[in-house]
This record gives C-alpha cells, sequence and structure tokens, in this order.
C-alpha cells in the first residue's frame, strides 16, 4: 500500500511520513498554543521536521542551515523577545474588531489548500529544465554543487545579500537602541502625539529638563563609575577608611598599591563625594 | 528512490496553509510572526522538491536566500516589535492602529 501510495521504499517511506506528522502537528502546536514560548518550541518542532525532510530530498546543506540557522539562531532570538516583553501578557483572543475574521480565514485556508492542493496534483511545471546546473555533477557533494552556484550563478545575489544583512544590523541596533536623548526628542516631538496615554507630559517635561544634563552626562557617568570601582576596591581592602580624595587619581593611579599612604589625608571630608554622585 | 514529489508539495500545501490561518486568527505579533515562518517553511520545501524533481541545483539556491532574507526579516521584526511594546503594554495586534484614519 506504502509502496502504491508514496512510491518509495519502506525505509524512504516511514521516514517521510514520520517527518510530516512532526511538522504538521508542530505548525498546529505553533498556531493552537496559548503561550508563546510553547509557540516558539513547536516552531522548532516544525522546523527540524523540514530539515528531516531536507535530507530526505538530499539537500544536507541545506538541512544542516535550517537547524543552525533557524532552530539555532531565529527562534533563540523569538524566544529571547519574549522573555523581553514578559511572557505574561494576555492575548485578547476574543477581540474581533473586522467581524467574523476567524471564519473568513479559515475559508481563506481551506481555498488556498484547494487551490495548492490542485495545483500540486498536475505536473504543470513545463518547459526548459535544468537551467543552473544539475544536481549531481559528476556525482559531486551537494555542498560541492551548492556551493559553485551560490558563487557563479549567483554571486550578484550573494553579494547583495550581504549589503541586506548589514542593512538589517544597523536597522536592529537603530530600532532597539535605548538613549535617552534620541527617544526623548524623537518621541516628544513626533510620537507623543499619537501615543498620548498618560505618559506624554511625563516625556515632555523629562526631555525638556533633560536636555541640559544631557550633554553633561558623560562626564559625571565616568566619575561615577570611577568613583564606585574605587569605593568598592576601597570598602573590601579596608572597611574603616572608605575614602578617596581624588576619585579619578585613585583610579588610574593606586588600586592596589598607593592607597597605603592616603587614607588618613581625605578620609575626613571626600567619601561623601562619591556617593552623591552615585545617588543623583 | 523517495516519495513522490507530489506528497512533498502536498505536505508543503498544507504548512502554508496552517500558516496563513494562525496569522490570520492569532492576536498575538509573536506567533503571527512565527506563522510567517512557517510559510516560508512551506515555500522552501517547495523549491527543494522542485529541485529534486527538475534536477536544477537553482531550487536549493534560492532556499539559501530565502534563509538569509528570513533571519533579516526576523531581526528587523523583532526590533520594531521591541520598539512598539517598549510603549504599550498588550501584546495584540489590534492595539496598533495609530495609523488608522
Amino acid at each position: 500500500m506504502h509502496d502504491y501510495l508514496l512510491a518509495a521504499t519502506i525505509p524512504d517511506a516511514i521516514t517521510f511520513v514520520v517527518a510530516a506528522a512532526i511538522c504538521v502537528v508542530g505548525a498546529l502546536g505553533v498556531v493552537l498554543s496559548k503561550n508563546p514560548v510553547h509557540s516558539a518550541l513547536m516552531l522548532i518542532m516544525t522546523l527540524f521536521g523540514v530539515a528531516v525532510l531536507f535530507v530526505e530530498e538530499n539537500a544536507q546543506f541545506l538541512a544542516a542551515v535550517q537547524v543552525i540557522v533557524y532552530a539555532g539562531a531565529i527562534v533563540v532570538l523569538f524566544l529571547f523577545v519574549i522573555m523581553l516583553l514578559g511572557v505574561d501578557r494576555q492575548e485578547a483572543i476574543n477581540a474581533d474588531p473586522l467581524g467574523h475574521q476567524r471564519l473568513w480565514a479559515l475559508l481563506l485556508g481551506a481555498l488556498t489548500l484547494a487551490e495548492v492542493l490542485l495545483l500540486a496534483k498536475g505536473n504543470w511545471a513545463t518547459g526548459a529544465h535544468s537551467t543552473s546546473g544539475s544536481l549531481d555533477q559528476n556525482s559531486r557533494t551537494n555542498v560541492y554543487v551548492l556551493g559553485k552556484s551560490v558563487f557563479t550563478t549567483y554571486l550578484l545575489a550573494f553579494e547583495i545579500t550581504s549589503a541586506l544583512l548589514v542593512i538589517a544590523i544597523i536597522g536592529a541596533v537603530v530600532l532597539a537602541r535605548r538613549t535617552r536623548s534620541r527617544i526623548g526628542s524623537a518621541g516628544g516631538g513626533d510620537l507623543t502625539p499619537p501615543f498620548d496615554d498618560g505618559q506624554g507630559p511625563d516625556d515632555d517635561t523629562d526631555t525638556a529638563g533633560g536636555e541640559a544634563p544631557e550633554t553633561a552626562l558623560p562626564e559625571p557617568d565616568l566619575v561615577l563609575s570611577e568613583g564606585r570601582l574605587v569605593t568598592a576596591g576601597e570598602s573590601a581592602a579596608r572597611p574603616p577608611s572608605g575614602s578617596l580624595g581624588r576619585p579619578a587619581a585613585a583610579a588610574f593611579g593606586g588600586d592596589t598599591s598607593a592607597p597605603a599612604p592616603r587614607p588618613p589625608s581625605g578620609a575626613s571630608g571626600a567619601p561623601n563625594a562619591p556617593k552623591q554622585e552615585a545617588h543623583r | 528512490m523517495s516519495v513522490n514529489a507530489s506528497w512533498y508539495l502536498t505536505l508543503a500545501a498544507v504548512l502554508f496553509t496552517i500558516g496563513a490561518v494562525g496569522l490570520l486568527v492569532r492576536r498575538n505579533v509573536l506567533v503571527m510572526f512565527m506563522c510567517v515562518e512557517l510559510m516560508l517553511n512551506a515555500a522552501n520545501l517547495t523549491f527543494v522538491t522542485f529541485a529534486r524533481t527538475l534536477n536544477d541545483i537553482g531550487g536549493q539556491s534560492e532556499v539559501f536566500f530565502v534563509l538569509v532574507v528570513a533571519a533579516a526579516e526576523v531581526v528587523v521584526g523583532l526590533g520594531i516589535i521591541v520598539a512598539i511594546f517598549r510603549r504599550r503594554v498588550g501584546a495584540t495586534a489590534d492595539d496598533i492602529h495609530n495609523l488608522k484614519g
């Protein structure tokens, strides 16, 4: 029966059936899970199933890349963002602003499935074949053939891909960076009216007052970090003294050797200075 | 001998449909993003199947580029999601309607 249905040998048929079941169960799990973390894990399951099918179709390199890039990088990125945003956010599952959206979605899904299955049934891919090299050129390995294709036939696309990756990296950094001045100016100027949910005035005052300290921020920040570093070292070394007369000098000069003669001189007034910096 | 190509295409169609329906049904932006990944994987499976059927390495090269573009897309999309949800409390896509006239 399997031989007739799938037109394959028994191990291949078993592999296909198991991998297909894994794929479909994982895909259903992605859609039906309430918890986004479960969705991400189910997505990994589907991706592994697809990787098995890639191996079954003699695309070994793509199977490896599928596991490494998708399951190793993309899903981890998903999980990272889920954890960053918080797992416990409630999804408004009953919201239906468009009206019968789920019914239409299922209808559209059934239509798509019927259409694609109809297309998959017939042998409609006609015309000239094999314009970019066959799969096994003189029984070379898959990696050889694919690499030769990517680095000769699709060389321009490959180079443009590198530019795309650089653009994506820069875009992600720009989007995800939290600079106070930039968020304040952009949010106060452009984004506050649409996003105004009681936080707009706070942002405005924050930026209005925050503009002046913003320019002066790097200098105290440097002193603050140095002061903290030195206080921590001093208190660990010698609890009663805990002082630093000149934070910069202590940070640069003697973290370990110099403090011995210094504490009696600056122990009186100085120790509060870096703490005030830290509290401010 | 491997399984007939029609079965791979059928499985890809099923995966694509599940992803499309999930994209339309779910409200969580992250899960919608995962459904987009499902659809991309279904397309990749189709590419590899046709590469085998037509004995053409171009299909596998295409999958390679789809993988790269999917990675870039996920990075930028998740960056946008993080940027939006810094100012929002809910995880529902319908709350993001600031551009609605």
